[in-house]
């Protein structure tokens, strides 16, 4: 400000600049009352912005590794619980599919996870917490227990079959199948888990189309994955044992269409994202597939051909689902406004005091 | 309002024996968009470039915070009078132009409720001594889940280096007693670094100070421990609403709903196993 002086004592007068009195000081009375400059044409904006820059940093995963899994991983829970309830009710030839389905997803999902961690080679780091505030900690540790007995399930399956059919009467009496009834049961036990964990690890980011989503996200999750589950049933097995997968397919896609349009509609601005761009193509694609793949396989009780139809159809749906939902995230990280319009009117209408809500 | 109590997430963090709670008060009201706290924070962290661009948008071609811009200085030109100042823009006919220009130096906000901490699943993002979030680079393996995470837009994944990076509030200075890089290298004390609970009070002053100059837009922006972050670590004088420099105008730590996911999923889960069960009861 130029006040300070030099001295043989040193500076005297120093004003600390963060002191500085910018903007003049109060506007002086006596000035000329200025007109306004003319009215603009340009409307006020809904809402402000930097420069209509993103305010969040917006997911680095890839949709392939991450979508993927979403749906790999909702698959894998769902054909294992399934599995186990086929085998208890004496369907060997619905088991048999989904558990080999399950192993095979879940292994392809363990390998899209690493390969999307910007260092696959340190992939076991997320064993060394146990860090119930970080759902992927929780779905690591799912993982831990649900894949061993899902890989354990598939493969002793596939030894007893291996077996020559003379030799099969054994079969009962070894540890061997006690170890595949065992494996079969931990993988039915936590298959639930697995598909519904990770609807709490997408909604639990500051991804307004995610997180405004939090109340219906693992209800969708849950159906998509039951719908995927037993459309591998109705693809592979045969119509006799498949009535299982028939009565879940038809219910498990209502669940899914039905909390997906319920969360669209309860979350507000953020649900235009799942409506525009590449989400609203995908969601408009899934919705049909699912519903097109409950009806199918309603109607082909009878027949293989519409059964495995309506199953690969359950199956594209919940991948479209899944994959829309990822890019309806993605669309509403890179924009403001889903950002900035909904706490702007919360602040309004609630003030600025969250503690404890 | 005064706020002279500051919660010390370093006690809850588990460290027993801490020095206060350290933080950065950034006085926008006196920034002049030198980028002097830019330069320091790559000199000092050997933070690498990410390119010489040109945005063509205004003199801001450094665009936001990310795994390579750890303190990044916004710049606004507006038609709004500032204060009493006098732009000297009278056109003739149209009574005189209004002209202000707002500059902001913004950084990792150092949540007292981190929603990066929260959700890292490998225990590399940690609480320091000092009660700053700090990313533990032998430790992350670039899992990503910390960025959309963040509600500010701060943590980002360096692409050729897979890890995650952001502001350390210099935590290697800290250690040494030291003020952090850009609070240093800031000419005019628009970015103060101290203990949290002296910054919010000179910070009240200012904002009284301001507002009896006639800077009425002057506002505080994190200062606040009931806000939806629990307050930040590293806050704001504003002279306009936080979206105008690029912050959420109200974030919430997305943890704050983990519970109520958790038990929404459990009942999906179980929903799942009612589902089978029906369906292999339900007939043949």
């Amino acid at each position: 400000m130029g006040r300070s002086d030099v001295t043989k004592q040193g500076l005297v007068n120093v004003r600390p600049e963060r002191e500085a009195l910018i903007g003049a000081g109060p506007r002086n009375g006596s000035r000329p009352k200025r007109r306004r400059p003319a009215e603009s044409v340009v409307p006020e904006p809904e809402f402000h912005s930097y420069y209509g820059l993103p305010v969040l940093n917006k997911p680095t995963w890839e949709a392939r590794d991450i979508a993927g899994y979403l749906f790999l991983g909702g698959l894998a829970g769902s054909s294992s619980v399934l599995a186990g309830a086929a085998q208890l009710t004496g369907r060997p030839a619905l088991a048999r599919p989904l558990k080999l389905g399950a192993a095979g997803a879940i292994g392809l999902s363990l390998v899209a996870l690493v390969h999307d961690l910007g260092r696959p080679a340190r992939f076991y780091n997320m064993l060394r917490v146990f860090k119930p505030s970080s759902p992927m900690s929780m779905g690591t540790w799912i993982l831990s227990v649900y894949s061993p007995a899902a890989f354990a399930a598939a493969g002793l399956e596939l030894l007893g079959s291996a077996l020559p059919a003379p030799l099969r009467w054994v079969l009962p009496k070894t540890a061997a199948h006690r170890l595949s009834v065992a494996s079969t049961l931990v993988a039915a036990a936590t298959g639930p888990a697995v598909t519904t964990y990770t609807a709490a690890l997408v909604a639990d980011t500051a991804v307004p189309a995610w997180h405004g989503g939090y109340r219906e996200m693992p209800f969708l999750f849950a159906g998509s994955a039951c719908s995927a589950g037993a459309g591998l049933g109705l693809l592979a097995a045969p119509v006799a044992q498949a009535g299982p997968a028939r009565r879940l397919g038809p219910v498990a896609a209502l669940v899914e269409l039905a909390a997906g349009r319920w969360m669209r509609a309860r979350m507000g601005l953020a649900s235009e994202a799942y409506e525009e761009g590449r989400a609203g193509k995908l969601m408009k694609a899934a919705e049909a597939a699912t519903a097109a793949g409950a009806i199918g396989a309603l109607a082909g009780r009878r027949n293989r051909l519409v059964s495995a139809a309506s199953g690969a159809l359950l199956l594209a749906g919940s991948a479209l689902t899944r994959f829309g939902i990822f890019h309806a995230g993605v669309q509403s990280a890179e924009d403001p406004k889903y950002t900035v319009q909904p706490q702007r009117e919360r602040l309004e209408r609630e003030g600025p005091i969250r503690d404890g809500s | 309002m005064a706020l002279t109590t500051t919660g010390q997430p370093a006690a809850s963090a588990g460290w027993e024996d801490h020095p206060p709670r350290m933080g950065f008060f950034t006085d926008t009201s006196i920034c002049i968009g030198c980028k002097a706290c830019e330069v320091a924070c790559k000199e000092w962290n050997q933070v690498p470039d990410d390119g010489l661009n040109f945005t063509g948008m205004s003199f801001d071609n450094t665009v936001g915070l990310g795994a390579d811009t750890w303190r990044h200085v916004a710049f606004i030109e507006q038609r709004k009078p500032f204060g009493g100042q006098e732009s000297g823009m009278d056109h003739e006919g149209t009574g005189g132009t209004d002209l202000r220009w707002l500059m902001a130096s913004d950084v990792c906000k150092h949540c007292t409720d981190a929603a990066c901490l929260d959700v890292c699943p490998t225990g590399a993002l940690f609480r320091t001594e000092f009660s700053t979030v700090v990313v533990q680079s032998d430790v992350c393996n670039g899992c990503g889940y910390c960025v959309p995470a963040c509600p500010y837009g701060v943590i980002d994944q360096r692409k050729d280096d897979g890890r995650v990076w952001k502001c350390t509030l210099c935590y290697d200075r800290l250690q040494e007693g030291m003020e952090p890089a850009c609070a240093k290298a800031c000419p005019t004390n628009s970015i103060q670094f101290g203990p949290l609970d002296e910054l919010r009070e000179r910070a009240d002053r200012r904002v009284d100070q301001l507002h009896g100059s006639g800077v009425t837009d002057a506002r505080l922006y994190g200062h606040d421990p009931s806000d939806g972050v629990g307050g930040t670590g590293a806050f704001f004088l504003l002279l306009d609403e936080p979206e105008v420099y690029g912050l959420p105008p109200d974030p919430v730590v997305t943890t704050r709903d983990l519970s109520s996911m958790y038990r929404r999923a459990a009942l999906a889960a179980a929903g799942v196993v009612a589902g089978v069960v029906l369906s292999v009861l339900g007939g043949r």
